[in-house]
């Protein structure tokens, strides 16, 4: 008993640090996917160009070898991360080209009417943004950024190949000690399942509190 | 002075040439009706008044003030209002808020003061009492007038409408044709493209038939309808009124 209530502790402990590295990253992503999204959408043709090269790269490379090239390859131009920011920093820039495509065609659904009602009334370009394209298209993001979640949530236990203790690698630390493979990755996986659930639950529930009274929300899914 | 001044305005796009050498003016309180085919230009002209589209060549003067060479355009669409076919409200604000985000970002007047400003513009559209719902829970004609009450609510010199009932089902028209009838009554200068022919006959002072990106011919109501110059515009209205006797 007392051996399963450590077990248990270790495993929430990498629970805890494989939460921060799916909110940290999902962070830093959307952070970085807006301006991606508005050179897509609003940038001059080179901008346009940059940022689309930028999210075709991304979405095409394997996370791991994104993860490698950070943590083991940029020490060659003397540029060190311990390996949360190195996994942080290579689930970010990964989705954040996810995240752009998902804010790029929010901004799309917002209709060509009534950016021009917006320009007709007399709104600058950046007041018709933040009034009008901007508060839309955040609300077309939420949907489809649950699947984002739960990607980056999953993907986290890549960051294991770094050395990094999230759940996935405390869970191996028991199995080494316990020889209970099949018990204690169940675990882990009971727990990506609850924590999953649980956001979906959470999103759906706040997708109901800011939706537009008649209006059905579209979404874009991830492609 | 005319309060809308337009002289030789061109616009083409790639290699179609869709406003060809437009020129005509308003003075202040008249209803100008524009019609004529679709795809002739009305809506190309609408738009480069307020420069919505970029216009190629000619001049655009709003009480004198030169449109094309304004610096900032923001300025002079402030004075233009505008009524679009598919409304164009905007889905995430409530009527009352589609009204008064332009007194209150725009012009930037105090909220108090944009708010009072707006619900008197709902009351004469007569929906103040939906000022709490969503675009979406509105029928077509009911969006329709917040589309007029959030260009009124600008306080502009001049209100364009582009085919105003074009979207509406037949049963709808009706509502927002009264309550543009009573702005002319109440001396708001506005300029209507539409194909509502017995509306055009009871309200406008002066009518444009457009075709092909040229003006063909303008006059009175009686001059227009009753005796035409042009045998092009007697086949145009002629479609009207066959269309008419068929229903
Ligand atoms: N953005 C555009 N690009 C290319 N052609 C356009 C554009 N907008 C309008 N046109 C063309 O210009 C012509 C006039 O269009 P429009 O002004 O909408 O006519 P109307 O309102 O009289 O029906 C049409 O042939 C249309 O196809
Ligand atoms: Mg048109």
């Amino acid at each position: 008993m007392e051996f399963f209530l450590s077990s248990m502790s270790v495993i929430l402990r990498g629970t805890g640090v494989t939460v921060k590295l799916t909110v940290t990253s999902l962070f830093l992503g959307a952070i970085i996917a807006v301006f991606v999204a508005l050179a897509q959408v609003y940038g001059k043709w080179w901008l346009n160009f940059i940022a689309t090269a930028y999210e075709r790269v991304l979405r095409s490379i394997p996370i791991l070898i994104i993860m490698f090239m950070i943590f083991f390859g940029l020490p060659t131009f003397g540029i060190r991360f311990d390996p949360f920011i190195a996994a942080v920093i290579s689930l970010g820039l990964r989705s954040s080209a996810y995240q752009s495509q998902i804010f790029r065609g929010a901004l799309l659904a917002v209709s060509e009417g009534q950016i021009m009602a917006a320009r007709s009334l007399g709104m600058t370009g950046v007041q018709t943004f933040f009034h009008i394209s901007f508060p839309q298209a955040v609300r077309f993001s939420i949907a489809p950024m649950t699947n984002e979640f739960t990607i980056v949530l999953k993907d986290t236990s890549i960051a294991y190949a770094l050395g990094v203790t999230e759940l996935l690698r405390e869970g191996t630390y028991i199995v080494s000690t316990t020889y209970e493979p099949l018990l204690i990755y169940s675990m882990c996986a009971a727990i990506y399942f609850v924590i999953t659930f649980g956001t979906n639950k959470f999103v759906s529930i706040m997708e109901k509190g800011f939706a537009i009274p008649g209006y059905e929300v579209r979404g874009v899914e991830r492609g | 002075m005319k309060l809308l001044e337009v002289k030789n305005l061109k616009k083409r796009y790639k290699n179609k040439e869709v406003l060809k050498d437009i020129s005509f003016d308003m003075d202040k309180t008249e209803t100008l009706v524009v019609i004529g085919p679709s795809g002739t230009g009305k809506s190309t002209m609408l738009k480069c008044i307020n420069r919505l589209v970029e216009p190629d060549g000619g001049q655009i003067l709003l009480n004198g003030q030169d449109v094309i060479k304004a610096r900032r355009i923001e300025k002079i669409r402030q004075r233009i209002g505008m009524v679009f076919q598919e409304f164009n409200l905007f889905n995430h604000l409530t009527v009352l808020d589609n009204v008064r985000i332009g007194p209150l970002k725009v012009k930037k007047l105090q909220k108090s003061v944009a708010t009072e400003l707006a619900m008197e513009n709902l009351r004469k559209v007569g929906l103040a009492s939906e000022a709490k719902s969503y675009p979406a829970q509105l029928s077509g004609g009911q969006k329709q007038r917040v589309g007029i009450a959030r260009a009124l609510a600008m306080e502009p010199d001049l209100i364009m409408f582009d085919e105003p009932t074009s979207a509406l089902d037949p049963e709808l028209i009706g509502e927002v044709l009264e309550v543009m009838r009573k702005l002319a009554l109440d001396g708001m200068t506005m300029l209507i493209v539409t194909h509502e022919m017995g509306f055009v006959r009871e309200i406008a002072d002066r009518i444009i038939f457009m075709e092909n990106g040229e003006i063909v011919e303008s006059g009175t109501p009686e001059k227009i309808f009753n005796a035409p110059e042009k045998e092009r515009t007697h086949q145009f209205l002629n479609q009207f009124t066959k269309f008419w006797r068929e229903k």
